[in-house]
Parts: C-alpha cells; structure tokens; sequence
C-alpha cells in the first residue's frame, strides 16, 4: 500500500506495525467485517418477512396452512440452531444439486451411489468453470438462506405472540363494522402488533448479531476465519513473521461485538421511547409524569 | 455386526471406553445413534456443570449488581455486559486462544508450580467459558426478579425480626428464584444448546472424542448425507429439552407451593428472553 513497505524486513517499531496492519491479506481481513454487516443487513428482512408470513400462517383459518405456521415456529424449540446452520446449507445444496441432475444429467444414474453424492458436471452448482466470487457468493447466499431460516422461525414465534397480545376487542370492533378478515389484518392487526412486538424482535436483533461469527461453521471466509488465519504463528519465511496473535485478533473481534450491541441497544432504547411516547401504556404515562415534573 | 455389539462398541466411545477407531465405511443407523448418544455425555456434562456453578455465580453477581455500593455494582455490570454483549463462539476462540499462551512447563506462583495443559481441554477450558456466560445471562435475570421482590414481603419480614443472612435465606432468595424461574428455564435450555459450539471453537476433540454434533457432522462429512445424522442429534436434543422442561417445571411447583394456582406450567420460548 505504502512505498516503505516494500522491504517489511528493514522495518520496525510502528512503521512495521503500520504496514503489517495494511497488508494485503488485513485488507481482505477488514473487507469481511463488510461481509458480516452485509449478512445482517440482509438477512434481518429476509427473516421478518419469513417470520411474518409464518405468523400469518399459524393463525390461518386454513388447518393445513395453520399446521405448517405453527410447525415453523415450533421447530426451533428444542433444537440448537447451529444444528440448523451446518444442515440448512448442505441439504439445500443437495436439493439443488438434485433437481438440477433430474434436467441436466441421465434421470437413470442415481444421486446416492454408495457413500457419495454424485451429479455430472453440468449440474453442479456453482459451475467449476465459474470464477472465484461466484463460488463465494454462492457461499454467503446459503449462510443468509439458513440465518433466514432460523431467525424467521423466531420472528414468527415473536409476531405471532404480538399479533395475540393485540385486545380481542378492537378485532371484534372492526368485524361488527362489517369489515373482512383481510381488511382486519391489514387495518386493524397489522398496525397494532409492532408495540407488542418490539421487545421480542430487538431481542432477536441482539440475538442475530451475536450469531454471525458462526457464518465461519459454515465455511465463508468471515472474520473468524481471518482472525485465526491472521492471528497464527508466522514464521520468518511470511514477509511479516510474529508469534502466536491469535488471542489479540479475538480480542479485537470481541470488542467489535461489544461496540454493535452497545450501539444496538442505545438505539433500541431510543425507538422504544418514541414508539412509546403518547401511547396509554405504562411506559408512555411515566415519561409524561417525567415531563410534568420537570 | 448386531445393534447391541455397535451399542458396545460405541455407546461409550466419547469418553473413550470401546472401540478405539471410529467406523469408516458401511455407516448403518444403529452405529449413528450409539455414537451420536455418547456424544451426549459431553453435552450433559457441561450443561449440568455449567448449570450448577454458574447457578451460585450468578447469585453473587446479580446481589453485586443490586448492590449500592459502587465498587461492588461496577464490576459485576461490567462482567455481564461483557459475557452478554459478546457472542459465546468468539468467547471461546478467546479463551482457547489466551489459554494455549500460558507457559507449558506450568506456571510458578510462591515456588509452587500449577500445571496447566489441562487448561487447555475442553473438558476444564470450555467449561469454564460456560459458568462465566451463563453466569452472566442467569445473573440478569436473577437481577430482574430481585428487583421485582414485593416491598410487603420486605417489611413482612422486618415485622418478624428477619434480617441479614435470615431474611436474604428465607425471604428473599426464595422469591427471587420464584420470579425469575421460567426466564431461568430458558436459559438453562439454551446453555444446553449452546453446549454444541464446544467442539466447533478451536478446542480440539482429543482421540475424537467429542460431543454430539461433532460426530453427527462427522457423518454428515463421510456420508454426504445430512439428513440422517443431523434428524438424529435434533431427536436427541428435543428429548433433552423436553427432560429440562419437566424438571425445572418440578422445582416450579416447589417454588410456588405456598401460592395456590400460581404455578403456571413452564412454557418455553426460546431465547427471545435473553
């Protein structure tokens, strides 16, 4: 990056530090904290969305689309997630690996053979003539599909609880005025629900953010993966050769963590305070005694 | 080779009595579910250990932060921020990492030398990671109910000359636990799920002895099929939980004996409360 750092050997002190920090590889280091903040930042509507529709379903007048919500939600009870985040991305790679083989390959040459999961090459996914960021990216939208997963199965325990929490009241209100079930749910309900539903799913923000590090169970180059690569003993044959750093980098991840709940939480804090400003609540009665009295 | 020889063979094998190699071809149900269960001893061990220590840790911690003495609250709010804010699988990179640092020869305190290889297992340095997070977690929500103790139980309690140890034994630790049980259930729950990262956070499986998911990813490795194993160690965990939801439930009542139709039955939601 620097001039002077074309020769790290004749370097030392805070010039070494400096341009070992600047390196090549701490670039792509600093670039997968980029890729954390991207998983969040798409995963977290993917898995309201999936959330919702869920919570939707479970409360369906439907009985087979009722049992499908309320399974949804029920299966991550009981269950660790990251059993889900080592088998979510493995089986829908095989699914997809499957239908593809069924079009692109011979339909007579099982999948299984054995102890082996076999397709011919025009169904691999991604394809091996592909570049290196395809099979990247390829990664990281299976990471996302299995965080949308799990956290969808939460989300829709959080809303649906909310979605209950709404007074029976204003429901029935609005069916004596003649209102349909749809019209229900989108005026009434919908509105309504996210005071209910705040807590549970900031909550389930925290809760995501601290999940992220496990994208490196599932092989993407997160910033585990660069820590402990980073971190290692290098020997004098690397251009910038140290001990065992290893404790260092997680310390650092560790304060990055620190940072995003700190900040999470003061704005959680916030938004709670202006959802709750003027509403007949608890929450909203004390902050207009506060203001009385001052 | 029958169930009941694999059952034998492997039934142990995570704590390495049986079979000395793992099987590596003609991988059959029987073999799944024989080694899958005996990584559940790894599971329940540092689940119960961790439950139990992280139990009389988390008292200390939430009287602390209950304390008015700042010098007391200060720490412990700094120790739960840090175990809560952070997420349990760099904890344990952390931890792994730190520990393998220490001097291999022992450390020499006051000419005594202390070991400490042993630091660096899993069986003591995950251990370890656990007390403190769950620690953490349970002293929060032992926090909240101490808090919420009623101010009448209080005085109740000064009316009959309660004081100090006798009325923290008697009156208010009690009610503690009794407000903050079905939040603590959860949270027992989840410190059993969280069992499973062990294995996955740089704390090697000695002679592959390791937990549950390590040998239910081992053979979704081998097999290329993950819909066998992974069902396998889900089956397993439901049982589990189901078994912690009915003894935490036990205490429950015991809790609430004295308040008729209080003791509602533990309903789980998972992990929205933490």
């Amino acid at each position: 990056m620097f001039a002077q750092c074309a020769d790290p050997k004749a370097l030392d002190g805070l010039a070494w530090m400096l341009c070992y920090l600047t390196s090549g590889t701490h670039r792509l280091f600093y670039l997968s904290f980029g890729t954390v903040l991207l998983l969040l930042a798409v995963t977290a509507p993917i898995a309201l969305g999936m959330g919702f529709a869920g919570a939707m379903a479970a409360r369906s007048r439907l009985a087979p689309l009722r049992w499908l919500g309320k399974t949804y939600a029920a299966i991550v009870r009981g269950v660790p997630d990251i059993i889900f985040f080592l088998f979510v991305p493995i089986a829908l790679d095989q699914g997809f690996e499957w239908l593809r083989s069924r079009v692109y390959c011979d339909p007579s040459v099982p999948v299984r053979q054995g102890n082996e999961f076999v397709v011919c090459a025009a169904a691999k996914l991604p394809q091996s003539t592909s570049p290196e960021w395809v099979h990247d990216l390829y990664g990281i939208a299976l990471a996302v599909v299995a965080f949308s997963f799990v956290f969808g199965a939460f989300a829709a325990n959080v809303l649906y609880g909310a979605m209950q929490a709404v007074p029976r009241a204003q429901l029935e209100t609005a069916e004596a005025y003649g209102m349909t079930p749809r019209q229900i749910d989108r005026r009434i309900l919908i509105p309504q629900m996210w005071t209910y539903a705040l807590p549970g799913l900031s909550n389930l923000w925290m809760i995501l953010i601290k999940a992220t590090p496990l994208l490196f169970l599932l092989g993407v180059e997160d910033i585990v993966y660069w820590a402990r690569e980073l971190g290692g003993s290098k020997t004098s044959t690397y251009a910038y050769p140290h001990g065992d750093w290893r404790v260092w980098y997680f310390l650092a991840l560790l304060v990055f963590y620190l940072l995003m709940t700190w900040v999470s939480q003061r704005l959680i804090d916030r938004l709670s305070g202006a959802l709750s400003r003027g509403q007949a609540t608890m929450a909203g009665e004390s902050m207009r005694k506060a203001g009385a009295a001052a | 080779m029958s169930c009941a020889q694999t059952i034998a063979d492997y039934g142990l094998r995570a704590i390495g009595i049986g079979e000395r190699t793992l099987p590596r071809s003609d991988f059959d149900l029987c073999q799944q579910f024989a080694l899958i269960g005996s990584g559940m001893i790894w599971n329940i061990y540092f689940g119960v250990l961790a439950l139990a220590v992280g139990f009389v840790l988390a008292t200390a911690l939430a009287l602390a932060k209950a304390s008015g003495n700042p010098w007391l609250r200060r720490p412990a709010e700094a120790f739960i921020f840090v175990f809560r804010g952070s997420p349990l699988f760099i904890q344990f990179f952390l931890a792994y990492s730190a520990l393998v640092l220490l001097p291999k020869a022992g450390l020499t305190i006051l000419g005594v030398t202390i070991p400490t290889g042993w630091l660096t297992r899993a069986w003591a340095g995950a251990l370890i990671v656990l007390i403190l997070n769950t620690a953490a977690y349970s002293a929060e929500i032992f926090h909240g109910g101490l808090r919420n103790v009623p101010k009448g139980d209080l005085e109740a309690a000064e009316a009959y000359g309660l004081t100090g140890w006798r009325r923290f034994r008697r009156i208010v630790w009690p009610t503690m636990l009794r407000l903050s049980w079905p939040a603590y259930t959860n949270e027992a729950i989840f410190l059993f799920h969280a069992t499973t990262l062990v294995f996955f956070s740089g704390f090697p499986a000695i002679r592959q002895m390791g937990d549950s998911l390590y040998y239910a990813s081992y053979f979704a490795d081998k097999t290329f099929n993950p819909f066998v194993a992974y069902p396998i160690v889900a089956g397993y965990f439901i049982l589990l939980t189901l078994g912690l939801i009915a003894l935490f439930g036990v205490i429950n009542r015991r809790l609430n004996r004295h308040l008729p139709g209080a003791a509602h039955r533990l309903k789980y939601r998972p992990k929205l409360i933490r």
